[in-house]
């Protein structure tokens, strides 16, 4: 490696316009070696995998052929100097590995793994002319280093839309409302609560109270491990808004913790009906749907004997 | 733009359906005062689901409207608060506090009606109800 990049900077020192001139001949060159070595290079290159243990969740037969498309498409990358056709190539093959616990290193690796063993195969063929040994790699080492960038990329790109589906569909399941019973929702949160997840929750739970025609709400936070003060004041709203439609809010399950943190924060909770445990919250909130419902019929009944 | 003020048995109900100015909004406000003590009615409803937006002059002028009806001799209870207003209203801070509001029209007649029985028929004070 020393002795090629002296070398190849010694060249493009010398004559760059040449350089130039014949460097799409020499890529011709180079495609057509690498088109005429195909089998044996591809297989080096699957043994080269295999040795250095990489792409262990996948069968050998699988490393073989995954290698031979690539193999195909990088060579056209080279030869035709485009590279969507790659691109595309490197997120579907992203996609079908990926599931497979495939890690990045290991795409990275057997991409520079296959640099290597094409670059080795043309320093043997080019080993008594060095002159063109240089060229070819001057031509060679940038499309390589390009096409590697790009699978990697690829691979990269995929994996964090993989994440940012997974944040959002986890987000979705995480905020469910549950209707117990006519007029009673209850709203488990569990995990971290951020702002934005926050937000969703109140807006979730806002929506469910006009849906279902709630009047009391049990939020449940034991699964909650901690809360800030942007947190609890975000709760406090969610209570004020909630009984803006007409639901009362009741918060059970706060921790130890929490609620030492909140003391000492010195957050507000005063408007905020609070049960030790879910079981208590529920209790409480049949107790005030109960307590609704009761005056009309109570007093219906005793209604007359204090008229006469 | 006039918020017409309809009657029903012993409330009155007031329907905002589109975007009050200031002075539509007071004026409103003086409406229902005056008809509270003309009609002698014991409840006001004013419904807001058509809003899509509240400000400070709007909570307030609510706020006075149930105040000033209650010393009238009437209840008042806000419905209809869309999911989103409510909650850009507790972050501006105008939460309503001692003002009676519920999902919609139909749970405000039956808040008035518990409200109206129970002062009614009870001699001794009931406890709070709730809603307060």
């Amino acid at each position: 490696m020393e002795t090629k990049k002296s070398m190849s900077v010694s060249t493009r020192a010398s004559d760059p316009q040449a350089l130039s001139e014949s460097s799409a001949g020499l890529l011709r060159e180079l495609v057509a070696h690498l088109r005429q070595n195909r089998t044996q290079l591809r297989e080096e290159w699957a043994r080269r995998i295999t040795r250095a243990e990489l792409l262990t969740a996948m069968t050998e037969e699988e490393i073989f052929a995954e290698a031979t498309a690539v193999y195909d498409n990088y060579v056209e990358a080279l030869e035709t100097g485009t590279f969507e056709a790659l691109q595309a190539y490197s997120r579907r093959l992203s996609e079908r590995i990926i599931p497979r616990g495939v890690e990045t290193d290991e795409v990275v690796g057997i991409v520079l793994l296959l640099r290597d063993v094409l670059a080795r195969s043309l320093f043997t063929k080019y080993q008594d002319n060095v002159e063109k040994l240089n060229r070819i790699l001057d031509s060679y080492e940038p499309a390589a280093n390009r096409i590697a960038n790009t699978v990697a990329v690829g691979f990269v790109e995929e994996r964090e839309r993989i994440i940012r589906q997974q944040q959002e569909a986890i987000r979705e399941l995480s905020t469910p409302v549950l209707q117990v019973r006519e007029r009673l929702l209850i709203l488990p949160i569990i995990g971290v609560i951020d702002p934005q997840r926050a937000r969703q929750l109140t807006e979730q739970l806002l929506r469910a109270i006009r849906a279902n025609r709630a009047k009391v709400v049990v939020i449940d936070v034991t699964g909650v491990a901690a809360m800030d003060s942007g947190v609890a004041n975000h709760l406090v709203q969610t209570v004020e808004a909630s009984r803006l439609l007409g639901a009362t809010v009741i918060v059970t399950g706060l921790s130890p913790e929490i609620a030492q943190t909140l003391v000492t924060i010195g957050v507000d909770l005063s408007e905020m009906a609070t049960v030790g445990d879910l079981q208590g919250g529920i209790e409480e909130a049949e107790r005030l749907l109960a307590d609704r419902a009761a005056p009309t019929t109570q007093v219906r009944e005793i209604a007359p004997e204090s008229q006469r | 733009m006039e918020v017409p003020i309809l009657r029903q048995g012993q409330y009155l109900i007031a329907s905002i359906q589109s975007a009050l100015t200031d002075a539509d909004l007071s004026h409103l406000r003086e409406a229902l005062i005056a008809q509270v003590g003309r009609s002698r009615c014991r409840g006001v409803i004013v419904d807001v689901t058509a809003l899509d937006v509240m400000d400070s002059f709007a909570v307030r002028t609510l706020r006075d409207i149930a105040h000033m009806a209650r010393l009238r001799g009437a209840e008042t209870v806000i419905v209809g608060i869309q999911p989103d207003v409510a909650f850009a209203m507790v972050q501006l801070g105008l939460t309503l506090k001692g003002v009676a509001t519920v999902l919609d029209l139909e749970e405000g007649l039956a808040f008035l009606n518990r409200r109206t029985e129970e002062r009614t028929f009870d001699t001794k004070p009931k406890k709070p109800s709730a809603r307060g």
